[in-house]
């Protein structure tokens, strides 16, 4: 079948069922969605379909059939996207394993509520877990994406 | 996701042009029991720490695994403080697996104990000053004038007016001889340790490029997932593969010590296979563990004394005497690591090689273990070191149980192979941290201090029937009786015994971020708020009593204390709880703030405060205080592994819970800085965050609560 992936058009053979994740994965080598639980309680698989965040374990494959699926890669079309550059200022990663689904969770919030507060950031992001604990600082990270993604903001 | 094709590192090592710096260390080992007694210790092979290439970069290499706790730029910083190099030239990568490589103080290639920054603090300084040297040593010659007429300044060798890069010197460096020894810079002068530093990691990781275990991928690599026992210590009695084989995909079904594996095409093939697979197992004695019989049998065991693992004065008269008794039992369930990533490991056989990528803890265990499945020697495994999805202690496994079953099932397979684990053979996979039982007794004096303090801790034994278990002393293995055999209460108290027991079960156990300090920074900070108590006194003044010969203890209870504003009014219904513990060489008081709501527990606030001595990077060691609170937290909040007929009963993160963002409090951190020898980070923040959040809960409620996790009456 024919997928749009992050502007591009790919040609994947796999199973209807198949979730995305894996194909994703295992199928055209973007591995920078990552595998935590399988069954969306953690919120590592995060892409955008059509530009809301959702998680790719979860989803088979047919239903991406004629929709545009962005991942970690794909985010920064002109380098980094505001939200990378945000998580980088504010040091946020340790490990690192679950950041590219944290990215997409607040790059798909910012792009609905171009200023969030801190509960709008708790709604749209307590579904992306992170054992490191580095939760403090991608509170701060999303509030300083969106200062630099504001008219006139950082970028 | 890059595509791998066999020879990188060592090749590169060999062939790359540039300075290479060889660089061996004779180790103070602790743990002999991986080498053959009276062997003579062979000479570690010449290997390198640091490349300086043509192109002015240079690449640092991690004698240790970056797990998250931030030695992809600590260890990076002491060669550059040295090295006089320009930091945005800093290239990083993790060593090969390799006898030069070994712990400093281990002598073993591992990560582990948070000792990674401050084990490596003389070494990757003094390859820093090595280097500068032979650069210098290279300048000198080639301008003819004295070594002592050049300097090293951001990347160059500078003399008068003349002036040469790093890059342009590289290869005449790696000519000269490596110098006898080093002086390194006075601490005063230091210009990057010390000041706090972003991390090097953050591009690749927030771009989805960093490279985890999970991720490799090599020509031909098929994805394998393994049917384990129900219960621990099964074993296969027979299986009927035709189904699994059935389900388009799957590539081979073969039986391996742990399980049988279906080996496919990719990650769901080999899910959907494995669902098909029929085994039928003799389970044996792990079919009767019932966790709530253990918490009884640990709790009955309790009563008796148990081994000594510190004794001072007559225990038992004195408690008699004492007008005023505290006793206490406690309870801990055992735990899992949960890291983000689930456990996993690639491996690729060849006929007198092994190629093997993992995010591993402990690569020269993995190496021995991979090398007797192989059937080759050590050297002859290559264990490429990924970056690893949390650590927490899972990935250092004494019997190297990822990497050995992935090696068979490579070898039965005949195939190029991941094995990966899901979530719930991650979760159900033991390696846990050990249940335990305490059983507390404290009589005081008429000033209100411990005169009598009896403790009886029983668990199972981590290092028991590994190759550490020689760290087993007269019976008493010291991770379970760490912070409390050597607590500062309990030294000060002039009549005290602590008491171990160690049950064997089917369940492994494994050492989890803080080890046994765990449990035991628990017990004591929740036992000495409730003698403050009886004492009729403040919690804080209390402890300040106690831990007059402890200036580093207090140097962070004040620290903490003041920074939360201890004793001044709180917003309704928010109390304040407070523990200081030390462990890994570091100590860390924290105050905090909780609610208590419709009987759930609300953590608000944690202030909190460390004293490591000399603190590489401070920015780093704050991440690590606010990561090793959110991991206590959710074990003091959540944390439950329980098991009924053998059977782990939590499977995913529905049902073994970790704190969110939504229950995620203000964390603030303070650094006193002491001076002294560096101690740890990665671990220390951990322990006295249930013990706060308790006699938080006390102080709102009246309950003291003395099992984990924290549930109200």
């Amino acid at each position: 079948m024919k997928l749009k992936i992050n502007g591009t058009v790919r040609n994947v053979d796999a199973p209807d069922d198949m979730p995305l994740l894996w194909v994703l994965r295992d199928l055209l080598g973007l591995t920078g969605t990552k595998y935590g639980c399988g069954v969306a309680q953690c919120g590592a698989c995060t892409v955008h379909v059509d530009g809301d965040a959702v998680r790719s374990c979860s989803m088979s494959v047919s239903e991406v059939k004629g929709r545009s699926v962005t991942t970690i890669e794909g985010l920064g079309t002109a380098g980094l996207h505001p939200v990378q550059r945000a998580w980088i200022e504010a040091d946020v990663v340790q490990c690192g394993y679950c950041q590219p689904g944290q990215i997409m969770a607040a790059a798909a919030l910012l792009r609905v509520k171009p200023k969030p507060s801190d509960s709008d950031i708790d709604d749209a992001l307590s579904g992306n877990l992170c054992r490191c604990g580095t939760y403090q600082r991608i509170r701060e990270a999303v509030h300083r994406a969106a200062a630099i993604a504001a008219p006139g903001g950082k970028s | 996701m890059s595509a791998r094709k066999g020879p990188s590192r060592r090749e590169f090592l060999k062939t790359s042009a540039g300075l290479v710096i060889g660089f061996a260390v004779v180790p103070k080992t602790r743990l002999l029991a991986l080498q053959q007694p009276g062997a003579a210790r062979p000479l570690p092979p010449p290997n390198a720490f640091l490349r300086i290439g043509e192109d002015d970069t240079v690449t640092v290499l991690l004698a240790h695994s970056e797990m998250g706790q931030g030695i992809w730029t600590t260890l990076p910083m002491m060669i550059a403080e040295e090295l006089e190099c320009d930091w945005s030239k800093i290239r990083v990568e993790t060593a090969p697996a390799a006898p030069v490589y070994a712990h400093t103080e281990f002598g073993m290639q591992m990560t582990g104990g948070s000792t990674s920054t401050s084990s490596e603090l003389d070494r990757y300084r003094q390859v820093g000053a090595m280097a500068r040297e032979m650069l210098i040593a290279a300048a000198a010659a080639e301008w003819k004038v004295e070594p002592a007429a050049c300097r090293a300044e951001s990347g160059f060798i500078v003399a008068g007016k003349r002036r040469a890069s790093y890059g342009s010197l590289a290869k005449a460096a790696a000519a000269e001889k490596p110098p006898s020894s080093v002086k390194l810079k006075d601490r005063k002068d230091w210009r990057i340790l010390g000041k706090p530093t972003k991390r090097l990691d953050s591009p690749q990781k927030v771009t989805g490029k960093a490279e985890f275990g999970i991720d490799v991928r090599a020509p031909g690599m098929k994805v394998a997932l393994i049917e384990r026992s129900p219960v621990f210590g099964g074993k296969v009695k027979s299986f009927r593969a035709e189904k699994a084989k059935a389900v388009a995909g799957v590539r081979a079904v073969v039986a391996v010590p742990s399980g049988v594996a279906v080996v496919a095409d990719h990650f769901w093939a080999a899910k959907l296979g494995r669902a098909a697979l029929e085994v039928e197992w003799d389970l044996g004695p792990g079919a009767d563990v019932d966790t709530t019989k253990m918490a009884e049998e640990y709790r009955a065991m309790s009563a008796a004394d148990g081994l000594k693992a510190a004794a001072a004065g007559d225990v038992g008269p004195a408690l008699a005497s004492a007008g005023t008794r505290v006793d206490a039992d406690y309870a801990f369930p055992f735990l899992s690591h949960a890291s983000m990533e689930p456990l996993n490991c690639s491996v690729v056989l060849g006929p007198d090689s092994a190629e093997i990528w993992t995010g591993t803890q402990f690569q020269t265990g993995d190496q021995a273990a991979a090398a007797k499945i192989a059937g080759v020697k050590p050297e002859q495994v290559r264990l490429h070191t990924t970056f690893l999805g949390g650590g927490f202690g899972r990935r250092a496994n004494p019997v190297s149980d990822f990497v050995a079953e992935a090696v068979h099932v490579a070898k039965a397979s005949g195939m190029p192979v991941k094995v990966i684990w899901t979530r719930e053979d991650d979760l159900h996979g033991g390696y846990y941290r050990p249940m335990f039982a305490h059983r507390v007794s404290v009589g005081l004096g008429a000033d209100g201090a411990p005169i009598a303090w009896k403790q009886s801790i029983v668990g199972q034994s981590i290092m028991e029937g590994t190759p550490f278990a020689m760290m087993i002393k007269e019976g008493v293995d010291e991770t379970s009786v760490e912070g409390v055999a050597n607590s500062p209460y309990i030294l000060a108290t002039p009549n005290h015994w602590v008491g171990l027991q160690s049950p064997k079960s089917p369940v492994p156990v494994l050492w989890w971020r803080s080890v046994g300090h765990t449990h035991t920074a628990f017990v004591m900070e929740t036992m000495v708020d409730a003698l403050a108590t009886a004492a009729g006194r403040d919690p804080l003044e209390y402890r300040r009593r106690l831990l007059k010969a402890a200036p580093r203890h207090l140097g962070v209870l004040e620290l903490a204390a003041a920074k939360a504003g201890w004793g001044l009014p709180l917003p309704a219904g928010r109390f304040r709880g407070l523990a200081v513990h030390a462990s890994f060489g570091s100590y860390v008081a924290e105050v905090a703030e909780v609610s208590v709501e419709k009987g759930a527990i609300r953590v608000h606030r944690v202030v909190c405060a460390i004293d490591c001595g000399i603190c590489v990077n401070p920015a780093g060691v704050t991440a690590q205080m606010e990561s090793g609170i959110v991991y206590g937290l959710s074990a003091a909040l959540y944390g439950e592994v329980t098991l009924k007929a053998g059977r782990v009963q939590q499977s995913n993160f529905d049902d073994y819970l970790l704190l969110r963002l939504d229950a995620m409090p203000k964390v603030e951190v303070h650094i006193v800085e002491s001076g002294e020898k560096a101690g740890g980070a990665g671990e220390p923040g951990t322990p006295p965050i249930a013990p706060a959040v308790a006699n938080a809960v006390f102080a709102g409620t009246g309950q003291r609560i003395r099992r984990l996790p924290l549930r109200l009456a």
